[in-house]
């Protein structure tokens, strides 16, 4: 039995091990490499593309229940009574999105306006190149540099986001981008800040070693997550909202706020493009949250050391479908932000407390002899606890009076 | 030369090139990000990880934000449709010039004959270290110069507000 669980946790390892050797007999030296690399990338592409088609249905009919209505029921297998409650929605979606009609403005830079989905789904793609799926499940291991890969490979689509709302001619494409712009670059400091704990406490930017970092167990059956410390349940936190800010989600979605400036710089999108557009933007929520579970909850390691027979990628998937669900349930529950309110929670509330969190990481792990666990958790807890009540709302009701400027 | 080098050096020295000749700023600075990738390439291609990342992280995701930012803010992206009124052979005989003569020094310094220093592992954590320790006063330095920039990007920016 044990030895079943174990062919499936590296099912994929060894297929791909198996499909080489064969390989290596039947074609020249130089293109092993190639058939290697092709082999690594075919699971990431079919995967998380599907899970993105996956969720859109979820998500419209999870919105659907939040707003009590059904969302979406009705697509199924054609010509038949099947219906499958649904779930052929993004077939359909897909195959109308393929053959629409492609709308570039007259105006437009052509070039541009057509490189600016490429732009922007490469690099997306890109950053699954290092997360860990599973054990001994990593397409490119970077040992020196695994997290500052996805760092740097991520903020490259800054850019690309510029080249699309610029590139449009377009007064909402290009509002739409310099506030998408101004957001990410705002949201990527306490975002890389708040990661940089777990570097500091792992000692390591491999995104492997981290997770090997969490294999330790507690009290015999909870296993060693940095979600389970003070500085790493608040990094978590952090690390969800500058996400969230990254990845364009509600509430803080206002680069493509649809009652004000249509859909931000995909406005003059159509077709394929959008579509594009669509699978960049899940496709990068999808990442950050693989990047959460990588640094905080664990990786593939499972919750409990006596769950370990499940398969490593199992536990992977399951976690991301987790945090999908609980973004998909903001957005269904959270009104949007404003953009100086959205400014101001950055700078004001997430910088200080990512900065504050590295210091009580430190203290925790200098404390890390001389204190009993419990003692040790309530301090640096509480080093955490005060500055969060005096940013939230101790310094705002002490210093600033709140003003009604439209209501008088 | 192998074919990775040459490819990444085409496509920096090319990029380079369209982002002086084009004329609009926009799709120069286009280029010229183009042209700080393929720099990072060729960090990458000498086994310098670190330093390749953090150029992608920091010239790719932020200073070529913050070139079309200030393009945008400060002038009328549109080319003008007037013909360019300055030759451009001027400019390279100067560059050719230039070139010849930093080629010719460089090939003729002592440096390039020296035998190239041991290999050793360099690892972020060794950068890391070295900075902490032998280089923690230039960090200082550039720290300082750095939050003195900062700060007076914020008062330009708070006395414009008071003007108004």
């Amino acid at each position: 039995m044990a030895e079943l669980f174990q062919a499936l946790d590296q099912f994929p390892v060894t297929l791909k091990h198996w499909l080489m050797s064969h390989a290596s007999g039947v074609l020249p030296e130089w293109a092993l490499p190639l058939v290697s690399a092709a082999l690594s990338i075919s699971p990431i592409l079919a995967v998380f593309p599907l899970m993105f088609a996956l969720t859109t249905v979820i998500e419209r009919k999870g919105l659907g229940r939040i707003q009590n209505r059904i969302g979406p029921n009705r697509v199924g297998i054609p010509l038949t009574d099947i219906r499958l409650y649904g779930f052929g929605q993004f077939i359909a979606d897909g195959i109308k999105s393929l053959i629409k009609e492609d709308v570039v403005p007259r105006a437009a830079d052509k070039v541009v306006h057509f490189l600016a989905p490429i732009a922007l789904l490469i690099p997306v793609l890109l950053t699954y190149s290092v997360l860990p799926f599973g054990k001994n499940m990593v397409p490119l291991d970077l040992p020196q540099t695994g997290l500052l890969f996805f760092f740097a490979v991520g903020a490259s689509t800054e850019l690309s986001v510029f080249m699309a709302g610029w590139s449009s001619r377009n007064k909402y494409s290009l509002l739409g981008a310099m506030r998408a712009i101004a957001q990410m670059v705002s949201y990527e400091i306490p975002l890389i800040l708040s990661s940089l704990t777990v570097v500091m406490i792992a000692g390591t930017l491999s995104l492997t070693a981290i997770v090997e970092s969490q294999s330790g167990v507690h009290f015999g059956f909870l296993h060693n997550w940095h979600l389970f410390t003070p500085w790493g349940f608040v990094g978590f936190c952090l690390f969800l909202t500058a996400a969230a800010a990254e990845a364009n989600r509600t509430p803080f979605d206002l680069p493509e706020a649809e009652s004000e400036i249509i859909a931000g710089y995909f406005t003059e999108y159509s077709g394929f493009k959008f579509a594009i557009f669509f699978l960049a933007e899940y496709l990068g929520l999808f990442a950050m949250c693989g990047l959460g579970i990588t640094l905080f909850l664990g990786g593939w390691l499972p919750p409990f050391s006596f769950l370990g027979f499940i398969p490593s990628w199992c536990w992977f998937l399951g976690k991301l479908s987790a945090l999908i669900v609980l973004f998909i349930w903001l957005r269904g529950t959270l009104p949007r932000l404003r953009t100086d309110q959205l400014m101001g929670f950055a700078w004001k509330f997430l910088l200080p407390m990512t900065l504050i969190n590295l210091v009580v990481a430190a203290v925790w792990h200098l404390l890390g002899g001389s204190l009993p666990p419990v003692l040790r958790w309530a301090f640096c807890f509480g080093m955490l606890a005060v500055p969060y009540w005096l940013l939230g709302r101790g310094f705002e009701a002490k210093f600033t009076k709140r003003e009604y400027r439209f209501a008088n | 030369m192998t074919l990775p080098f040459a490819i990444i050096a085409g496509l920096t020295v090319g990029s380079a090139i369209a982002a002086m000749s084009l004329r609009n700023m926009v799709h120069c600075a286009l280029s010229l990000v183009l042209t700080f990738a393929g720099l990072a390439g060729l960090y990458l291609q000498l086994n310098a990880e670190f330093v390749g990342f953090t150029q992608i992280l920091v010239y790719v995701g932020a200073v070529s934000i913050l070139i079309v930012f200030a393009i945008l803010l400060t002038r009328s992206t549109e080319p003008k449709d007037e013909p360019s009124t300055v030759t451009p052979w001027v400019g390279i005989s100067v560059a050719v010039g230039a070139f010849l003569t930093m080629a010719l020094a460089v090939l003729a310094s002592p440096v390039g004959k020296r035998a190239a220093a041991p290999m050793g592992e360099v690892s972020v954590r060794t950068l890391g270290q070295k900075l902490m320790t032998d280089y923690v006063l230039p960090l200082e330095v550039m720290a300082l110069l750095l939050t003195a920039a900062m700060l007076g990007a914020v008062i330009i920016a708070m006395r414009e507000k008071e003007g108004k």
